[in-house]
């Protein structure tokens, strides 16, 4: 992974110390609740219903076992011994005090980690595939360009104050797992016909209130060009997103008034006086960058699939979560692992100081010493020997980490919630639990196969509630709690946005409306259909019918 | 006469700015007037003999409006009705670095302390701190981040092209 030199390191030891000044202001009255409030927020800092939250920066998901000791330790220390895992990568403590956020800062900087720009209306931390650099689908490995990233977007002048909030994805796969399509930006590298690496780039996906799939402005961006195409994207935002309604302040509203042909000619209009300027990418930065996510040193194994399925045959429980927490890897001999944080009775997510600690131990182990956080919020050692995996799935069992769930209905993404959340309409977390509850046998929820179940307690969709197969909304009707349900997102490559079902339900009887989507799923399928493939071919008239019918 | 920072340094000010519905006979009074858009457009050849004058654009108009023009400011102002709006920190790195302006490029309006190190990378070099701010205080944020990785008016390589040096 990316190691800092002198410069990265210099820029946020100068951010804790700006920021600790920053803090010293505001409590001497010298900066208002108003001016200190994006100061904080551009560094994480949101408060909370109970106590501050603050986001710590994963860029793209990538962690070192020193860093994951380095948040056990901070999770210990400052909060209430437990983190959360968000849908941008990032890390989130739900009780730190505010006069000790400069030192948690400071403690963070001296693993190379920080929380800038992890909020506020500023370029957030870029995202990518969580199996990068290890997929068997992969074109371009995209931790180097999401580094490179990375850098430009930190203390950008220019955009430090945009309209709203600005997050860029980054996919080099066959699949899309960064859900591009519903980003500002979205990156797909890919190779042209001549064999040449660029981009292709799509603008104004989002979710939140608006929810809208990305529109491709550029087919093939020659990757030297990268960084100026993206200033005249976000210049063009910057100086005409509307900035009167916050509701209609994400680039995709400007995209949707202008139309994405018209967007796109904009910015080739800007682009013209960027582009061959001093921010061209240059092949050694590129490769200064890209040596760092360089293959780890592989042994010379071959695939262990005989033993594997022999111990699949022993062991039942192995077979499962092998079938779901395990993914094919590039190298022969190796496989990626997934660590479900979704186990019932945990907050989808959620991870305690001693799991971060023995998550550190099993990297070092069994890992090279590096962990991925996951959109869907769970985390992934990505270069296990396969013939380890039985060791390693014991080990996982005791600390749970291996319900074999991944991807599967139990694997919710789901927001803090009302529980934790200051903007959220309603709680998130029972809802997932009681769900969980609901599909806790693993004979069933197998049977049941791939689905996205996601849930946010409110508009802003950080559960990601639109894309999900079935998305859960918290909403507020005069006062109380109710569900909405959308049946048909999916965040993937030709991403597409929920259907709302209809009325929405109380929180008590969410269990029984999913458990009649699943049946109304099971009846209708055929063999090789998953959830999101039935619903395509029937629609969602069935489903409706079958949730309501005994509303009358 | 109000301080402010100029070229890193606190310094009385010389000139007045003018509301944004001052009228022509003000502006032809007014020695070192900083005049708004408007009335620039609408009285350009009254208006073009004063020297020197400046010009004060709010944070919704354009500098494409003004480019023609720009030989007659010694100063240009751009003014922010509230701090967290930055459409005209691209302003002034287009000032700069598209139009070549080289006089002075003012931050009025809704301008403290800690927009400051942005403001300078993309241009500006002369704040008018809100009233209620020590300028003094505030020019220490202008060094408090020491290296910078993008290009920008104040550093026109990115750091991967000074990286090696």
């Amino acid at each position: 992974m990316y190691i800092y030199d002198q410069y990265d390191q210099q820029i946020v030891e100068d951010r804790v110390k700006q920021f600790r000044d920053q803090t010293r202001r505001y409590f001497a009255g010298e900066l208002s609740e108003d001016e200190y409030l994006p100061l904080r927020l551009q560094n994480g800092l949101y408060v909370q219903r109970h106590a501050p939250m603050l986001r710590i920066a994963v860029p793209y998901g990538l962690l070192s076992s020193k860093q994951l000791r380095m948040l056990a330790h901070i999770t210990r220390t400052y909060d209430k011994g437990y983190a959360h895992i968000t849908t941008r990568t990032n890390v989130q403590l739900n009780w730190p005090a505010l006069e000790n956020v400069p030192d948690i800062l400071e403690e963070l900087a001296s693993v190379q980690m920080h929380a800038i720009q992890t909020s506020g209306n500023c370029i957030r931390n870029t995202t990518t595939d969580q199996f990068a650099g290890v997929a068997r689908d992969e074109r371009v490995d995209p931790r180097p360009w999401c580094e490179i990233i990375r850098q430009w977007s930190t203390f950008h002048p220019e955009f430090a104050r945009l309209p709203r909030k600005f997050k860029i994805a980054v996919n080099g796969c066959a699949l899309d797992r960064a859900a591009i399509e519903v980003h500002d930006i979205g990156l797909e590298a890919l190779h042209n016909n001549a064999g040449e690496l660029g981009f292709r780039v799509l603008v104004g996906g989002g979710l939140g209130r608006t929810p809208i799939v990305g529109s491709c402005i550029n087919a093939f961006l020659p990757w030297q060009h990268l960084l100026s195409y993206l200033e005249a994207i976000l210049r063009v935002y910057n100086r005409f997103g509307r900035r009167d309604n916050k509701y209609k302040a994400r680039i995709k509203i400007l995209v949707k008034a202008l139309t994405p042909t018209v967007f796109a000619e904009r910015v080739a209009e800007e682009w013209v006086h960027l582009k061959d300027g001093p921010i061209t990418l240059t092949e050694e930065e590129v490769q200064r960058v890209a040596k760092h996510f360089n293959d780890p040193a592989y042994l010379d194994l071959s695939d262990a699939s005989a033993q594997l399925n022999a111990l699949d045959a022993e062991h039942p429980g192995f077979a499962r979560w092998r079938s779901r927490n395990v993914v094919a890897h590039k190298k022969p001999g190796y496989a990626a692992v997934t660590l479900s944080l979704k186990k019932t009775g945990i907050a989808p997510g959620d991870v305690t100081d001693t799991q971060l600690d023995t998550i550190a131990d099993l990297a070092d182990q069994y890992s090279f010493s590096e962990a991925r956080n996951t959109h869907e919020q769970n985390i992934v050692l990505a270069d296990v020997e396969q013939n380890k995996l039985f060791e390693l799935w014991g080990l996982l069992r005791e600390h749970g980490f291996a319900t074999p769930n991944i991807g599967l209905l139990s694997d919710i993404i789901c927001c803090p919630g009302g529980d934790f959340c200051a903007l959220a309409n309603a709680k998130s977390i029972p809802v997932a639990e009681a769900i969980q509850e609901r599909f806790a046998d693993l004979d069933y929820l197998f049977d049941i196969g791939d689905l996205d179940l996601n849930i946010s307690g409110c508009m802003n969709a950080c559960g990601h509630h639109h894309v999900g197969h079935i998305g859960i909304l918290g909403v507020d009707k005069k006062g109380e709690e109710f569900y909405q349900v959308s049946l048909g997102g999916s965040s993937g490559r030709q991403a597409s946005l929920g259907k709302i079902l209809g009325p929405s339900f109380a929180q008590d009887v969410m269990p029984d409306v999913i458990s009649k989507l699943i049946d109304v799923y099971i009846e209708h399928r055929t063999a090789e259909e998953q959830f999101i493939d039935t619903f395509q071919r029937i629609g969602i008239n069935a489903f409706k019918e079958r949730v309501y019918a005994s509303n009358h | 006469m109000p301080a402010i920072i100029k070229n890193n340094q606190v310094v009385d000010d010389q000139w007045t700015l003018l509301e944004a519905d001052a009228q022509l006979e003000q502006a032809l009074q007014t020695a070192q007037a900083i005049i708004p858009l408007p009335l620039w457009q609408q009285h350009k050849e009254q208006l073009q003999g004063l020297q020197p004058l400046g010009v004060w654009l709010e944070s919704d108009q354009v500098i494409e409006d003004l480019v023609d023009d720009l030989a007659h400011f010694a100063v240009i102002a751009l003014n922010f009705p509230v701090f967290t709006d930055g459409r005209h920190f691209s302003s002034a790195r287009l000032l700069r670095e598209r139009y070549a302006y080289r006089g002075e490029i003012r931050a009025i309006g809704d301008v403290a302390r800690d927009q400051l190190f942005f403001m300078q990378r993309c241009g500006f070099d002369a704040y008018v701190i809100r009233a209620d701010r020590c300028p003094v205080d505030a020019l220490q944020s202008l060094t408090e981040l020491s290296v910078s990785y993008q290009a920008a008016y104040d550093q026109n390589l990115p750091l991967y092209r000074r990286r090696s040096v």
